[in-house]
């Protein structure tokens, strides 16, 4: 080592800001959770929607660590929003989360491609430490690296480590307060390059390396750390303009060079036991599960069974947590005193919450599938095997899984495209998985089923009913399919879709992974999600409880008169009080007054108000048509069919739910977004109300058209 | 075997030709194949091809790199050929 080397040392301060980098794959996340522990919490980089995952660790007595653990990317290149924010971090100094050190996390069994970013990092002249990681891999090829000698040849430390088997963990621990190399060597020498420009820049902005400068110059359309001098940015932006540099060229050129100095320093501490690499495994596991037989009809398997399990199995948790808040309920009216109050807390901000806490167990448990598919390595063959299917409807082969998720519920379905790493393949795909019929459509449809069809009517083997309710699920399906295409050709991508990925190897899932991403994935969800559902279910409380003047009033006079009390019995007077109030209530008013837009649909106020009330969740809709008919009992079903069956048109006299009703009826269902919860997770997934209120208007204008043709075939 | 070197498409390897990356025919593209370790000089084994022909996956550098075949045409690699 250099006489004149500079060295850093933090271990003077109270805690020391640490950053995580390395490719995707590299076992960055790992190596995070291994070092943090359960004291991580997950936020957003400020601006963007990219997840931060902050945590911290003792390192001694007196010094924590603060970690931030940076999206995976190959290279410092900003391409996509991810990189985007490691790229700032790093090279923006006065970034709030620029780090004191940098632990760059390389694959060690895929060395070369991983010290592309790790040679980066270092000509920035940042101190780096290099983690070594699945050093165990290699060993086990018979493989070995001479890491005293890449230490030497990088000018950085370098520890070998096995994040999985928390192997070398405090060793990077007691590293971060040990007197660190500050790089000095170039990797390579950019001036080659772009020599004239370089000095320029560095003339104009205080930058550590070379390297720093020619990334300015490369990159400076979408830095965005001069937005606050504007004047140091008009100067940049003069000399890039005035010489006549080839951007791609200049880029190209830095690629081919690091990769030459690679090639040689690998060659120098990497000693391979023999050319011809193995990797039976993962190679004889290939080909089952991308074969073209096994591998679709085990893909298919595992989405039947993850669709199982969020559909059947979530089913049993969904029902004690919505029992427990019956419960809670009970509790609350019975014991506080009745009032306004006491009524917004059950009715409003309990109904909201229990509509929140329900989500839970489809979000956990499809997450952990979700987990698992990543972590083993199978999520990268999902894709690989479906992309050109999913192509051609502007969708990713990871398209497929928010899809047939969305079959039980939009909600958890539509947090799982973050594994969707194109901008507008994503958006697609957020946009048209709640047309997948989900299971809270199930008892709109089976009442409204069960109105018009005979549950004896077969057509040869098949039960006319179950055919009609296959038919609902197949059309949502065409419709998330017909639409993808529509927004294929409209959506313009805000940056370049490539497939270019890496098929990592088959590794054993890890649980404590597993369990970290489901807990992540519930709090996020409960606390960003959440907030909105409960404010809109108190509003939608305060509708359909309240009623202009004094008009609750007037109706309690009306039933509280000696001949309405001869009349009825108090069940049936309690039953019509019901449905008059909610008649009387601002939903009502708000059913009335959409009555003659849902007139051409065949729809009349009473199903207008069903749909106001509707939008807390599908499901309600039934409860809603049980108060309004006055069925009393809402759990039977029986009696709301009889009572809706039975209700006529008062001007004609004929009934309301005719076949051409019921139909339309069951369209609008199908294709409206009806759904505040879907409504709030896509603004929390796409970070702005401008997706939820396109999404919002183009199912309900798709529902409005299809259900007026629909209307007008039948009637 | 002797042979003479011929260039073609990586797009148009069989599974488990090998061929040498040569030249790339897009620059944009190129970019990012450069940085995930094609460059020229490096040696590319097709591995695999997805059940509806597309896309495809190679053996560079010590790992397995999927893309699609609209990528690997812009790819040029020399192989041997076998007469």
């Amino acid at each position: 080592m250099e006489a004149n080397q500079s060295f850093v040392n933090f271990s003077e301060k109270s805690s020391i800001k640490v950053a995580l980098v390395g490719n995707p794959n590299s076992g960055k996340s790992t190596l995070f959770n291994a070092l943090t522990g359960l004291h991580q919490k997950t936020g957003n980089f400020p601006g963007v929607t990219v997840d931060k995952k902050t945590g911290t660790a003792k390192l001694s007595a007196t010094v924590t660590a603060d970690f931030v653990d940076l999206p995976g990317t190959y290279s410092l290149y900003p391409k996509s929003l991810d990189e985007r924010v490691t790229f700032e971090v790093l090279c923006n100094p006065v970034n709030a989360d620029h780090p004191d050190i940098t632990i760059v996390v390389a694959d060690a069994s895929n060395l070369k491609r991983n010290l592309f970013l790790v040679s980066q990092i270092i000509d920035l002249k940042i101190p780096v430490i290099l983690a070594l990681n699945m050093i165990d891999l290699v060993e086990k090829e018979g493989d070995t690296i001479d890491a005293v000698r890449l230490s030497e040849k990088l000018g950085v430390k370098v520890i070998a480590i096995s994040a999985r088997k928390k192997v070398g963990i405090e060793d990077i621990k007691q590293a971060l307060l040990q007197p660190l190399p500050v790089p000095q060597y170039d990797f390579i020498d950019v001036k080659n390059f772009a020599g004239d420009l370089i000095d320029k820049i560095k003339a104009v902005v205080k930058v550590n390396s070379d390297f720093a400068a020619f990334q300015l110059i490369n990159n400076f359309p979408v830095i965005s750390y001069f937005d606050k001098k504007p004047e140091q940015k008009q100067k940049i932006e003069a000399i890039i303009n005035a010489s006549a540099i080839d951007h791609n060229k200049l880029q190209s050129n830095e690629s081919v060079e690091r990769y030459r100095v690679i090639n040689r320093i690998a060659s120098d501490c990497i000693t391979e036991k023999s050319a011809i690499k193995t990797e039976t495994f993962t190679h004889k596991l290939d080909a089952i599960l991308t074969h073209k037989i096994y591998g679709y009809a085990i893909f298919l398997v595992i989405l039947f069974f993850i669709f199982q399990t969020i559909f059947f199995l979530a089913r049993f948790p969904m029902d004690w947590i919505q029992g427990l808040f019956v419960i809670i309920s009970q509790w609350a009216t019975h014991t506080l005193p009745a009032g306004e109050l006491t009524n917004l807390f059950v009715n409003g901000i309990l109904a909201g919450l229990s509509g929140v806490v329900v989500f839970v167990p489809q979000i956990a448990l499809l997450f952990a599938f979700i987990a698992i598919l990543e972590d083993t390595g199978y999520m990268a063959r999902v894709s690989f095997i479906m992309d050109k299917m999913m192509r051609r409807f502007g969708l990713n082969g990871r398209s497929v899984i928010p899809l047939v998720s969305g079959v039980a519920c939009a909600v958890p379905a539509i947090m799982s495209t973050r594994t969707i790493s194109s901008w507008k393949e994503r958006i697609i795909t957020i946009m048209v998985t709640p047309l997948m019929s989900c299971s809270a459509r199930l008892p709109v449809y089976t009442l409204l089923i069960s109105l018009v069809v005979p549950q004896d009517k077969t057509i040869s083997f098949f039960n006319y009913q179950g055919v009609i309710l296959m038919c609902l699920y197949l059309i949502g399906f065409i419709a998330a399919m017909v639409s993808a295409y529509i927004f294929k050709i409209i959506l313009k991508a805000k940056e370049k879709s490539y497939f270019i990925m890496e098929l990592p190897v088959y590794r054993t899932p890890q649980w404590k992974t597993v369990g970290i991403t489901i807990v992540d994935k519930v709090k996020l969800f409960l606390f960003e999600a959440g907030k909105i559902i409960v404010a809109i279910s108190v509003i939608l409380w305060f509708l359909s409880s309240h009623a202009p003047g004094d008009r609750y009033q007037m109706i309690d006079k009306k039933y509280a008169s000696t001949e309405m009390i001869g009349k009825y019995n108090e069940k049936e007077r309690d039953a019509k009080i019901s449905s008059e109030k909610l008649e009387a209530s601002y939903a009502g008013i708000l059913g009335k007054a959409i009555e003659p837009a849902i007139k051409p649909l065949g729809f009349d106020w009473k199903i207008g108000i069903a749909l106001v009330t509707s939008f807390a969740a599908r499901e309600v809709f039934v409860g809603t048509m049980a108060t309004l008919y006055s069925a009393g009992n809402k759990d039977n079903s029986q009696t709301i069919r009889e009572k809706m069956r039975n209700e006529r048109n008062p001007e004609t006299g004929l009934p309301v739910f005719t076949l051409a009703v019921s139909f339309s009826l069951l369209i609008f269902y199908a294709f409206a977004m009806q759904c505040m919860s879907t409504l709030a997770v896509v603004y929390r997934e796409t970070k702005s109300w401008k997706w939820p209120a396109f999404q919002f208007l183009f199912m309900g204008v798709l529902a409005y058209i299809s259900s007026f043709i629909v209307y007008h075939i039948f009637k | 075997m002797k042979g003479k070197k011929v260039l073609k498409k990586l797009s148009q390897l069989k599974i488990g030709e090998s061929g040498v990356i040569d030249s790339f025919t897009d620059e944009v593209m190129s970019l990012k194949l450069l940085e995930m370790g094609c460059t020229p000089g490096e040696m590319v084994t097709l591995d695999k091809i997805a059940p509806m022909g597309d896309p495809i996956a190679i053996k560079v550098s010590g790992y397995l790199l999927s893309l699609r075949k609209e990528e690997a045409s812009t790819v040029l690699v020399a192989v041997m050929s076998e007469n």
